[in-house]
């Protein structure tokens, strides 16, 4: 007997299989670019700057924005990945309705996406891990587990989005979702400096959504300072999106698949 | 009794539906036996879709009783469902994957084991004709393939009742035939089927027991010969007349045919002439000096009886 989550999930794992070359490059691509432009471009002026290892805990500025690279991938993979497919699950492909015509339920769903989010992320940001593997400034065991700090990061974001997606009545709202919460995090979430150069309001707002703890944990695997509470405090905070965002996303989509 | 009780597939009890303020169905007494072919005829927007939903165990009741399979689906959705085949109105096929594919995956959602799935994926094929296209991407195939694969796919943890849910909209006629064929051979092997349709040869064809339903309520049930029998008469006579302008005509028109068959309907653009005997009416019409354009005696259908019962404003 195969639990309803991998059973549900099933059909994504078959979409994902067809496109796996293709996405793969893409989410490979976009990270490197970053990482190539930041890291070595930026990087070259920030490393020859006196005190930047300082300010950046004797790391190289590549070594510092790698693991930041890591979670916020994982954040945008997760985010937009939970709006418009879901909207289609329940619009326009209709998968959702297939599924709760079966002995499958909207908990089995949720469950579905989360397992499939994790998988997805495993595999987009493992892959990126693998490069940076070869990089000398980037090369730790850390980056293992700061993949697997990256996925849940993503399913920080996947689940609260998911939610919404299966809450909301239309999807004009998903692109300003993109713009005003994930790009603004990208930027402003201590993927690329240490958040305490902003002012302190936006400090805080980096600090209410779950990428800079997931960015802190990773940082810190990385570079080989895992202090052990604030680990599990960071984390816990990751944890609690995850499962508050669960409930929600099962909760919406009960209501919309069982009118 | 028990053997009673287990071939009762369906029972509902003053079911209701309601959606917010809309009543959508308004006390329904329903029951089906193993074995039959049954059918929901009505004009859109009778309830026939928000009835189908309860009965799948995906809609929750609002009022009344209803078991399935002598469960209630409030206790027991996921056991129900996973004895139900469901043929929704629109398609949720996956339409990026294969027609093999969306067959094996959703067997997977009934967990069955993969070899099993892989077993009946081609068995099912051969069923819905769709061998040769087994690796096409459903995007591709035609809206009459869809439509059997839909079959196909319902059908894949062989439950022991199927509900159609207007199966065959939106199909050309050779689509349809070969559906009504596949749906034949189905209950041949005694597959219990419940369909929503409002054409009324797809009825007549296919249901032994219907209910008409209309405005959430049922307004008249039995076989098509019998709704036939009771609601009209043996024979309809079609006739046309050259196009005369203004409702007067009309009206001198019904005083000239006065007394011809049983009952007598205007349309826009022809008189029906409901009797027994339809060439006895015709003889009557020319005896009074009528001259219509044409005259047609057909055999009465459902779908008299349809338009007798739900009005003439066949609406959306």
């Amino acid at each position: 007997m195969t639990s309803g989550a991998a059973r549900a999930a099933a059909v994504q794992f078959a979409l994902y299989r067809r496109l796996l070359a293709s996405s793969v490059i893409v989410s490979l691509l976009e990270p490197l670019l970053y990482l190539l432009g930041l890291g070595v471009g930026v990087g070259a002026l920030v490393d020859r700057h006196p005190g930047s290892q300082v300010a950046l805990g004797g790391l190289t500025y590549l070594a510092y924005v790698a693991p930041g690279l890591l979670v916020s991938t994982a954040m945008t993979l997760g985010a937009l990945d939970s709006l418009w497919p879901v909207r289609g699950g329940l619009k326009w492909n209709r998968t959702y309705h297939a599924q709760v015509a079966t002995p499958l339920d909207a908990g089995d769903i949720v469950g579905g996406h989360a397992l499939f989010m994790t998988g997805r992320a495993l595999i987009s940001v493992g892959s990126v891990a693998v490069v940076l593997a070869f990089v000398d400034d980037t090369r730790t065991w850390g980056l293992i587990p700061a993949v697997a700090v990256a996925a849940l990061v993503s399913l920080a974001f996947a689940m609260p989005c998911m939610a919404y997606a299966a809450a909301t009545e239309s999807e004009t709202s998903f692109p300003a979702i993109q713009r005003f919460v994930i790009i603004p995090l990208f930027l402003f979430g201590g993927a690329f400096y240490p958040i305490g150069q902003l002012p302190v309001l936006v400090q805080w707002m980096a600090r209410t959504f779950p990428l800079w703890h997931g960015v802190v944990v990773a940082r810190a695997f990385t570079a080989d300072h895992v202090e052990a509470l604030a680990t599990v405090a960071h984390l816990g905070y990751v944890a609690a999106w995850i499962v508050v965002g669960w409930l929600l996303a099962r909760r919406s989509l009960h209501a919309r698949l069982h009118q | 009794m028990a053997a009673a009780t287990d071939d009762l597939l369906i029972e509902a009890r003053g079911l209701t539906k309601r959606f917010g303020e809309f009543e959508a169905v308004r006390g329904i007494d329903l029951a089906v036996h193993r074995g039959e072919l049954f059918g929901f005829l009505g004009p859109n927007g009778a309830g026939k879709s928000s009835t189908m939903r309860m009965i799948a165990a995906v809609s929750p009741v609002s009022g009344g009783t209803l078991r399935i399979f002598g469960l209630d689906p409030r206790t027991h959705g996921p056991h129900i469902r996973g004895r139900l085949g469901v043929v929704p109105q629109l398609d949720t096929l996956d339409q990026e994957l294969s027609v093999e594919e969306n067959l094996r995956i959703y067997g997977r959602y009934f967990d069955l084991p993969r070899a099993e799935c892989r077993r009946r994926t081609a068995e099912l094929l051969e069923f819905a004709r769709l061998s040769d296209r087994a690796g096409s991407v459903v995007d591709t195939l035609s809206g009459g393939m869809k439509r059997r694969l839909s079959i196909a796919r319902s059908l894949i943890n062989r439950p022991e009742l199927l509900l159609l849910d207007e199966p065959t909209t939106g199909l050309d006629p050779q689509a349809r035939h070969l559906l009504w064929d596949r749906l034949y051979r189905l209950k041949q092997e005694g597959v219990t089927q419940v369909l929503t349709t409002h054409y009324m040869d797809e009825a007549e064809q296919l249901c032994d027991r219907l209910v008409v339903i209309d405005e959430g309520r049922i307004v008249a049930e039995g076989s098509p010969r019998q709704l036939i029998t009771q609601y009209s008469t043996r024979e309809v006579l079609e006739l046309r007349f050259p196009a005369r302008d203004g409702s007067a005509s009309t009206a001198e028109l019904a005083d000239q045919l006065g007394g011809v068959g049983s009952r007598q309907e205007a349309l826009a653009d022809r008189v029906l002439i409901y009797a027994d005997d339809g060439e006895h009416a015709l003889g009557e019409v020319h005896r009074r000096q009528l001259r219509p354009d044409s005259a047609l005696v057909r055999r009465a259908t459902l779908e008299d009886v349809f338009l007798q019962l739900t009005g003439r404003s066949l609406v959306d």
